[in-house]
């Protein structure tokens, strides 16, 4: 990897970061109207994000020892992006369903945040081990990159926190904010493919 | 001489010097009883917060402290006796006290998130419950949709649940109006006691106008405070407004609320509109409402 990938490379993940506690803020304003505002919720949000957060970082990291590329992990950030999508399209009938065959609203906020988070949060948690095989090139420096990488992605997690719950909710509808994280997500993909695609003919035309 | 210097301090110490009574730490908030003289007031949060949830004066519980308590009397204007009353959001039980014995055979279902707070309520504020007044520990919200599945109707839904610190943003939007509306009663009433203030005045008038149409504002000239009366299918006229005056004028005297007052700072939105037209109308999808509450 060049010099410029890698910094696609930490670029993506503080996008990645953002996106995730973006989400999982507004997951909290999704919930609301069936199973109310209370501590619980934020129990099942975070429970969901935290679970399919570390399968993702264990399916990622297994992903990363077949033939890890730049364009493979576009890919991620592509199925991360269509995952994303369905929280906007049927997360009223889905909420709506579970409201109403579950009578304690502990355990329908656990299904329901399951149902809209728990896919599109699985992928998403692939892409920090998966960055992190892209970027290592020395195991001296492993350690080091590991590090960096976690400095940017949990810097995007926390500004993505701050400004969705400050400013955004000001601004935007829900699913507005919700859209917009999927077209980044999806857009971010699609570049890593393109410059990989790029940069694999400038190598064959140096050859 | 001593006594007559003793004396101003005693009568100003009874006055001013505040005890605590009760405290506790609830899963939503801080909890705190205190006592000045004769007032016992149920406070959320801090000691010195001067905004008292509910209040009640010990040597004469009937009679009413707060105003915005009296002004949701305003809905006996509008509404004739009713039967099946909702509250939202209990505060020392207040409201559901005084409805209960002005119509003892009223059922009144009580709704509060707090199991700490129906505790106070029953432990320092006599808040009475029997087999016509019942309360539940919920949100409100989810109490109103299982309500509407199970099609129940209420004829008096008073929405209480904001405690001016915070606001519960999913009890402020368009969705959950419209769920209110759908287990109110041909010929009943909603009473909000809402926000007088702040940029939030509007946007919550303009969601209860996107659901109701047109509503009664019912507020004192400095708008201290504000109930809004919606869901009637028809507005009354001045003629059935004065005869029920008339009729429960009387009776409500005892808990000092002035009705015939009261029925002056009733504002029909229809007369007059006093937010803007282009005002955002707040949905599940956007409400920022403790944001806006500046």
């Amino acid at each position: 990897m060049t010099l410029n990938t890698n910094a696609l490379i930490y670029f993506l993940a503080f996008c990645s970061g953002f996106c995730i506690m973006g989400i999982e803020l507004l997951g909290g304003r999704i919930l609301a109207p069936f199973f109310g505002s209370s501590v619980h919720i934020w129990g099942s949000i975070i429970t969901v994000f935290m679970l399919s957060l570390s399968f993702g970082y264990l399916l990622g990291g297994k992903l990363s020892t077949q033939n890890a590329s730049l364009t493979k992990y576009g890919l991620i950030f592509l199925v991360a992006s269509i995952m994303v999508v369905p929280i906007t399209l049927f997360s009223q009938p889905i909420m709506e369903f579970i409201f109403t065959h579950i009578e304690d609203s502990r355990y329908g906020s656990l299904l329901a945040s399951t149902a809209l988070f728990f896919i599109p949060t699985i992928i998403l948690g692939m892409i920090s081990p998966y960055s992190v095989r892209l970027l290592v090139t020395d195991s001296d420096k492993s350690g080091q990159v590991a590090g960096r990488l976690y400095f940017v992605s949990t810097l995007g997690s926390a500004l993505g926190t701050i400004i969705t719950s400050f400013y955004f909710v000001l601004a935007f509808d829900v699913n507005t904010i919700i859209s917009a994280f999927a077209l980044t997500l999806g857009s971010l993909g699609l570049l890593a493919i393109v410059i990989n695609t790029l940069v694999n003919k400038k190598e064959v035309a140096h050859v | 001489m001593f006594k007559y210097l003793l004396l101003p301090l005693i009568v100003f110490s009874s006055f001013t010097f505040s005890e605590v009574i009760h405290e506790e730490r609830s899963l939503y908030r801080n909890i705190i009883v205190e006592e000045t003289g004769n007032l016992r007031c149920l406070k959320f949060n801090t000691k010195s917060s001067q905004t008292s949830q509910s209040c009640m004066y010990k040597n004469d519980p009937d009679k009413l402290v707060f105003n915005y308590t009296k002004l949701t009397f305003a809905s006996l204007l509008v509404i004739d006796d009713p039967k099946n009353v909702l509250i939202i959001g209990l505060g020392g039980g207040t409201l559901s006290n005084v409805i209960h014995e002005l119509y003892p055979a009223a059922k009144i279902h009580n709704v509060e998130i707090d199991p700490a707070v129906t505790k106070v309520a029953r432990d320092y504020f006599n808040f009475i419950e029997n087999n016509v007044v019942t309360s539940s520990v919920q949100d409100g919200r989810i109490f109103i949709k299982r309500a509407a599945i199970k099609k129940e109707k209420y004829d008096w839904i008073i929405l209480d649940a904001f405690n001016g610190d915070y606001i519960p943003e999913h009890l402020l939007t368009k969705e959950f109006f419209e769920e209110v509306q759908s287990v109110l009663a041909e010929d009943g009433v909603i009473a909000a006691n809402t926000f007088s203030s702040s940029k939030l005045y509007e946007h919550e008038s303009a969601t209860y106008h996107a659901v109701f149409g047109d509503f009664i504002n019912v507020s004192r000239e400095n708008r201290s405070n504000r109930i809004i009366l919606a869901g009637l299918k028809a507005p009354p006229t001045n003629e059935q407004i004065n005869v029920r005056v008339k009729a429960l004028a009387s009776r409500l005297g005892k808990y000092d609320i002035d009705i015939k007052v009261i029925s002056e700072f009733m504002d029909f939105t229809k007369d007059g509109q006093d937010w803007p037209a282009n005002t955002k109308v707040l949905t599940d999808q956007y409400s920022p409402a403790n944001l806006l509450n500046f």
